[in-house]
């Protein structure tokens, strides 16, 4: 028999540190497919944000700077500028980029910056103990929300994919979800269409990874599941919002069901 | 037809591979603890099944956030792993 799946060779044999269930562990696999199918491992630049993320450099075999928290585009604007040869990408969660980086993202898009960003989405702060993040879903509990969101006092949850896409310089806006292999071969598809707009050198590309944290969410990783499919996907809906290639920015509903 | 191998001690028994197999061919292993600390998930052997048999989809390792199973098949096919 002949082998038909493994790991890839960019993903080093460390094991994860991720809780059992986080989708983290499945993002760096297809980072590392993609680097691995177009050759790219030895000169691709990662930075990861603060979060969960924050160890990539101990599971994928490229070469990463850290970034302070939330500041991943500012800092992958400057290694993109300095060394525009490299492939440079950033890896942020949504206490990373939603919040605290909320100013640097956009401006690097509306600049497109001809860099990649990886925006893993799990609607809460995994890494500093489940407080409630901009991404939360309303009614959610987390630790700084523990009645549940009420958007009388904290606001909606905020769409990044919604709301980068109008923006000029987005050459590559998409969302896609982990919550079963299907999706996650649609993820790989997506995520090879954000890596080549990069190589062609057509602007900036976004990809929303919709994922789980099942310790923050206090559930199982079963139930994860479902409390994504249920609650997560009609707030932030799928789709591929925004490719250049494809000429105009497509609208929200007939994105997410034709593409995605 | 196919067969998977499984990684155990690094599985931490998130059980998403159990729910992906179309054959119902991976089971959490009870009997077992890994180094983790964790009931591992296990290939049931294609000899205990006549009515099952593992076609090497690969579904179990697609969704594997461990990146622990690898997947064997009699033939190869595009988009498989170099």
């Amino acid at each position: 028999m002949q082998k038909v799946f493994a790991r890839p060779a960019t993903l080093l044999e460390t094991g994860f540190h991720f809780c059992p269930g986080c989708h983290h562990g499945i993002v760096h696999r297809l980072l590392c497919e993609e680097l691995d199918r177009l050759s790219l491992a030895d000169r691709a630049v990662g930075v990861p944000g603060v979060g969960c993320g924050v160890f990539l450099y101990d599971y994928i075999g490229i070469d990463t700077c850290e970034a302070p928290h939330g500041r991943a585009t500012a800092v992958a604007t400057g290694i993109k500028r300095v060394l525009p040869q490299q492939f440079v990408f950033t890896y942020q969660g949504d206490g990373d980029l939603g919040a605290i980086g909320t100013a640097e993202v956009i401006h690097a898009a509306n600049r497109g910056e001809n860099i990649t960003v990886i925006f893993v989405n799990n609607s809460v702060y995994g890494m500093t103990g489940g407080q409630m993040a901009p991404t939360t879903l309303l009614g959610q509990r987390t630790t700084t929300s523990p009645a549940g969101r009420d958007c009388q006092n904290d606001g909606y949850p905020l769409r990044l994919t919604e709301m980068l896409a109008p923006l000029e310089g987005v050459a590559f806006a998409a969302r896609v979800s982990l919550h079963n292999p299907a999706h996650v071969k649609k993820a790989r598809r997506a995520l090879q269409q954000a890596f080549e707009t990069q190589l062609e050198k057509r602007g900036f590309s976004f990809m929303e990874f919709i994922s789980a944290c099942p310790t923050n969410w206090r559930l199982t990783p079963q139930q994860s599941i479902a409390h994504m499919e249920e609650q997560m996907l009609s707030v932030f809906p799928l789709g591929i919002y925004k490719d250049t290639t494809a000429g105009v920015l497509q609208k929200e509903g007939e994105s997410a069901n034709a593409v995605l | 037809m196919g067969k998977i191998v499984i990684n155990q001690e690094g599985c931490k028994g998130c059980a998403y591979c159990v729910v992906a197999c179309p054959r119902e061919l991976i089971m959490i292993d009870q009997s077992r603890i890994n180094n983790l600390g964790y009931n591992p998930a296990s290939f049931k052997d294609n000899k205990d099944n006549n009515k099952a048999e593992c076609t090497g989809c690969a579904l179990c390792a697609e969704i594997c956030p461990e990146v622990l199973i690898e997947v064997y098949r009699e033939k190869r096919r595009a988009g498989d792993c170099t």
